[in-house]
């Protein structure tokens, strides 16, 4: 997705497009508004709800959303580094922020009542570079009537899931496109260490029928049984059983990978005041209980209610793996590589 | 007016050759009109230099150079060829390709010999039918096979265990998508042949069979090396169908699409390009050699062949158009129904859930809206400029230089895939340099390239449409001393009424349909439908995907069908000349 230049949109417009201008084609004609370019990686179904409230509190900033999965939106910012389209990121893995820190792409900023915040949610650094809004964690969607149909034992823990009965019935993201799929992988290398973990994700290869671009997707499929089995993450999977698929949510014994949602400002945005407003709004107590509608853990605490179908928050925080985001973000590039050389190309139609 | 005229029109206007009026004995003097209609020819071909050859040269310029844009030689090539894996794309590629190509041609030659030389009933209903897939864009037929072929598919014991995730459902789709295509070209080729040669293969005593093999084959071969080449062409360059079934298989279009979207790796993205125009621009040159080889075929003293009614012939040609046309449609209902569908396979009840795209990944029912305003201005502008680019290079006098030079400008477009044009585009407008770097992320951008993606067929349109017209009319009005553009509005204009219409209705369908070239090109404010079903796709939402190309279908059937009515009114009006 590309983002228009507003400013010089508007001033080259006047003077050399007016006859398209005046015909109609949106060139960008100007208002009052500050219109702001956000890059997220948030769902679809929670944006609107998102830039609604915000809206209520600041009618006089536009958002304009720049929305993919995580890997592509990550791999957008570092191409546009040297000339950045985006003014603020709201709603991206921190692991992606904390490399766009390391390449001196962000503006710290402390939003007001940060101090609210739980600060396992933020950026040890004053003013912090990055600061959280929510946590996501690594859950299976089981489809129980194809299981049943294809007589698949449930799973219980991640190491089941190499077993040769599931062969091609399970489905996973494509880690480079999603950072649902990264977690899982950099969760699986902290969890086995480096060898183990590669050589569970070659047997485990063995069993995928597809690897999909994003993260949702894997719970939509088990959701409709196209493969009973479904890597996704918990508010996803939660979110289709809701709406009546014949879903387990399972969270695997050995524990879950999981990601913090975080927001920044771009270094060089010509709209600082309303990116600011933005994040401090993110900060908010309200924006809080409007993640705590999707997502179980946020990051302020104490306010979480559980969510339809999930466990509650406290229950599901003592699941999550101990993440080291700091070795996740150091290794994403080497991690995402070595998973590209063993599993990108599945080229051979499997007969 | 259908597609097929469009389409039909390729042949003869290429195969009329280029502007041939140049030299007429006494060189005439040049007046203020013949400076008007060269200066405006010259400012149109600026139009297609800065949307077209400009962008094209440095997207070639990328692929030799490193991300700080250094030139670095053939290096980004040695990467790629060195890369196994992007071998096996290639390979890939030309596998799904070849066998679409020869799947779609025998389908569609046989339809249109039905079509064209038996008398079973409902001929006119079939050649509709054929030309659906036209109305879709390239994900529906994916979409569909998933419903019907995947593992909760309705159908999928018939692929006995083999998944549709791959070769098998690359190759279906791009049959749908290709077989209207193909089909047209076809229909043109079979619809001129000698009564003559069958009379006199009859009165040899040739038996149906041998004059099949002995004339109708040899006749058809140019139609048919083109509908090749047409169809392999638009196979190995469409990104829809592998994206959205295509699962682990990579193929060269993809490729392109992961190396820029997912990596925003540009220069490898360029080198792709490069690779994957070789074959387009391979199949346009043998396709121009062909069609200018295939006037010599028919000569003024043929005889137009009228089909003899035979029972069994009649009845064996309409079963097997009824099968293609069931399968035809019946892909077209699947999308329909899974559409309507709340929760497949669990919960068939019928809803209009899946129509609540603001709850979506794609930009909602905005994209939509965005698509009818993008696909309206395409049609709207692309028409004025394509017809107007066509009467200067058709009707102005001398300058023959640069007339041949704009029919070749007006012919290029056909040989750009449109992910390479898409790609070019985010090279040459996306940089802050660039004067026009303005448009870049508008719905002008959008607009002109689907008006350059589309240009080559329109323009053939409309010169054929203007050939047919005596240059008397012209001859006339100047010694009566009428500036050109009167004639143009007055004469013209009225007289070309169908042609006109018909490449408006081509770039409006086309503008609603088309993902490769806007893929690259559409930002936050500009989403578009065609584009909304493959980000919906991507993230899951695969029923308000197929709900999506949906309401593209019936958006460009209903302004088809209006265009059918608008063609019969202004028919009556502007060409009562026609008739005696």
């Amino acid at each position: 997705m590309r983002t228009i230049r507003m400013k010089t949109a508007k001033r080259l417009a006047g003077s050399f497009l007016g006859i398209l201008a005046a015909t109609g084609l949106s060139v960008g004609i100007a208002n009052a508004d500050t219109e702001l370019t956000v890059y997220t990686a948030f769902e679809a179904d929670q944006l609107k709800e998102y830039q609604q409230a915000f809206n209520k509190a600041h009618p006089d900033i536009t958002i304009n959303w720049v929305r993919d999965s995580t890997g592509i939106v990550t791999a957008k910012l570092l191409a546009e580094k040297e000339n950045p389209q985006a003014d603020v990121v709201w709603g991206l893995a921190a692991t992606s922020l904390m490399l766009l820190n390391d390449q001196g792409m962000l503006e710290p900023y402390a939003p007001k009542g940060v101090e609210k915040l739980s600060p396992k949610f933020r950026d040890s650094a004053n003013p912090p570079s990055w600061v959280g809004q929510d946590a996501y964690a690594a859950g299976i969607a089981f489809n129980i009537y194809e299981a049943e149909a294809k007589k698949l034992p449930k799973p219980t823990s991640w190491g089941d899931l190499t077993k040769p009965v599931y062969k091609g019935s399970i489905v996973m993201p494509n880690p480079n496109s999603s950072g649902t799929g990264f977690l899982m992988v950099s969760s699986w290398l902290q969890l086995f260490g480096e060898e183990k973990g590669w050589a569970f994700m070659d047997a485990l290869h063995e069993n995928i029928g597809v690897y999909t671009h994003s993260g949702s997707k894997p719970a939509k499929m088990a959701g409709s049984g196209e493969f009973p089995i479904g890597f996704s993450f918990d508010y996803r999977i939660a979110a289709e059983k809701s709406k009546g698929a014949p879903l387990e949510v399972i969270f695997p014994s050995e524990g879950l990978g999981w990601e913090l949602e975080a927001g920044a400002l771009i270094k060089g945005t010509d709209k600082l005041e309303a990116a600011q407003t933005l994040l401090d709004w993110a900060a908010s107590r309200e924006a809080n209980e409007l993640y705590n509608q999707n997502f179980a853990l946020v990051a302020m605490p104490g306010i979480a209610k559980p969510v339809e179908n999930l466990p509650p928050p406290d229950k599901l925080e003592a699941m999550l793996i101990d993440n080291d985001f700091t070795w996740a973000a150091q290794n994403r590039d080497r991690i995402l590589s070595e998973w590209q050389k063993r599993y990108g190309v599945k080229s051979e139609p499997k007969e | 007016m259908t597609q097929a005229t469009i389409d039909a029109t390729i042949a003869r206007g290429a195969a009329q050759g280029v502007a041939r009026r140049g030299g007429r004995g006494v060189k005439p003097k040049l007046g203020r009109d013949d400076w008007i209609m060269r200066s405006a020819m010259v400012l149109i071909a600026a139009f297609l230099v800065v949307a077209l050859v400009l962008p094209l040269y440095t997207m070639l310029s990328k692929s030799v150079q490193d991300k700080a844009g250094e030139f670095i030689g053939l290096t980004n090539y040695a990467q790629y060829f060195g890369t196994p894996a992007l071998f096996a794309s290639i390979y890939n590629s030309l596998f799904v390709a070849v066998i679409s190509t020869v799947v779609t041609i025998s389908l569609a030659f046989f339809y249109a010999y039905a079509l064209t030389r038996s008398c079973m009933p409902g001929r006119s209903l079939f050649r509709g039918i054929a030309l659906i897939p036209i109305l879709a864009p390239s994900l529906l037929p994916g979409i569909s096979l998933v419903y019907l072929f995947g593992n909760q598919g309705m159908l999928k014991e018939l692929l006995f265990g083999h998944s549709i995730y791959g070769p098998i459902g690359i190759v279906m789709a791009s049959v749908f998508f290709t077989f209207p295509h193909a089909l047209m070209i076809l229909v043109t080729a079979l619809s001129i042949s000698d009564a003559r040669l069958y009379e006199a293969a009859t009165a040899l005593r040739a038996s149906r069979m041998r004059i099949f093999f002995t004339v109708t084959l040899p006749a058809a071969k140019y139609g048919l090396i083109s509908a090749a080449f047409v169809v392999f062409t638009l196979v190995i360059t469409d990104f829809g169908v592998p994206k959205v079934i295509g699962g682990q298989y990579d193929v060269l279009a993809t490729d392109i699409y992961k190396q820029v979207i997912g990596q925003q790796n540009f220069e490898m993205g360029a080198v792709v390009s490069v690779v994957l125009l070789i074959p387009a621009v391979i199949a346009f040159i043998v396709d121009r050699i062909i069609q200018r080889r295939q006037v010599a075929q028919l000569s003024a003293r043929a005889v137009p062949l009228e089909p003899k009614p035979s029972r069994r012939f009649d009845a064996t040609m309409l079963a097997f158009c009824a099968v293609v046309g069931f399968l035809i449609v019946g892909i077209l209902g699947v999308a329909m129904f899974a559409s309507l569908i709340t929760y497949w396979p669990y919960d068939l009840s019928l809803s209009f859930r899946n129509y609540r795209f603001d709850l979506m990944d794609g930009g909602g029912w905005e994209s939509y809206w965005n698509s009818i305003e993008m696909a309206s201005w395409a049609a709207l502008i692309g028409t004025a400029v394509i017809f107007c680019g066509a009467y200067f290079v058709e009707k102005g006098r001398g300058f023959a230089a640069g007339r041949v030079l704009f029919q070749l400008l007006a012919i290029l477009p056909l040989a750009v895939p449109g992910l390479v044009l898409g790609l070019a585009y985010i090279f040459f407008f996306n940089k802050p340099t660039n004067p026009f770097n303005f448009l870049y992320g508008t719905m002008a951008i959008l607009v002109i390239s689907t008006i350059v993606h589309f240009y080559t067929v329109s323009h053939l349109t409309a010169v054929t449409a203007l050939k047919q017209m005596d240059p008397e009319f012209e001859a006339v009005s100047a010694s009566l001393k009428a500036p050109f553009y009167k004639t143009f509005w007055r004469v013209t204009v009225p007289v070309c009424m169908p042609a006109i219409l018909d490449i408006s209705i081509y770039l409006f369908v086309n503008a609603m349909t088309t993902v490769s070239a806007v893929v690259f090109l559409y930002s936050a404010d500009t989403t578009l439908a065609s584009v909304a079903v493959l980000n919906m796709d991507d993230a899951g939402d695969i029923a308000p995907a197929a709900a999506m190309a949906m309401m593209i279908v019936y958006t460009s059937a209903a302004v088809r069908l209006v265009h059918a009515l608008a063609t019969r009114g202004l028919a009556r009006r502007t060409q009562a000349w026609r008739r005696r």
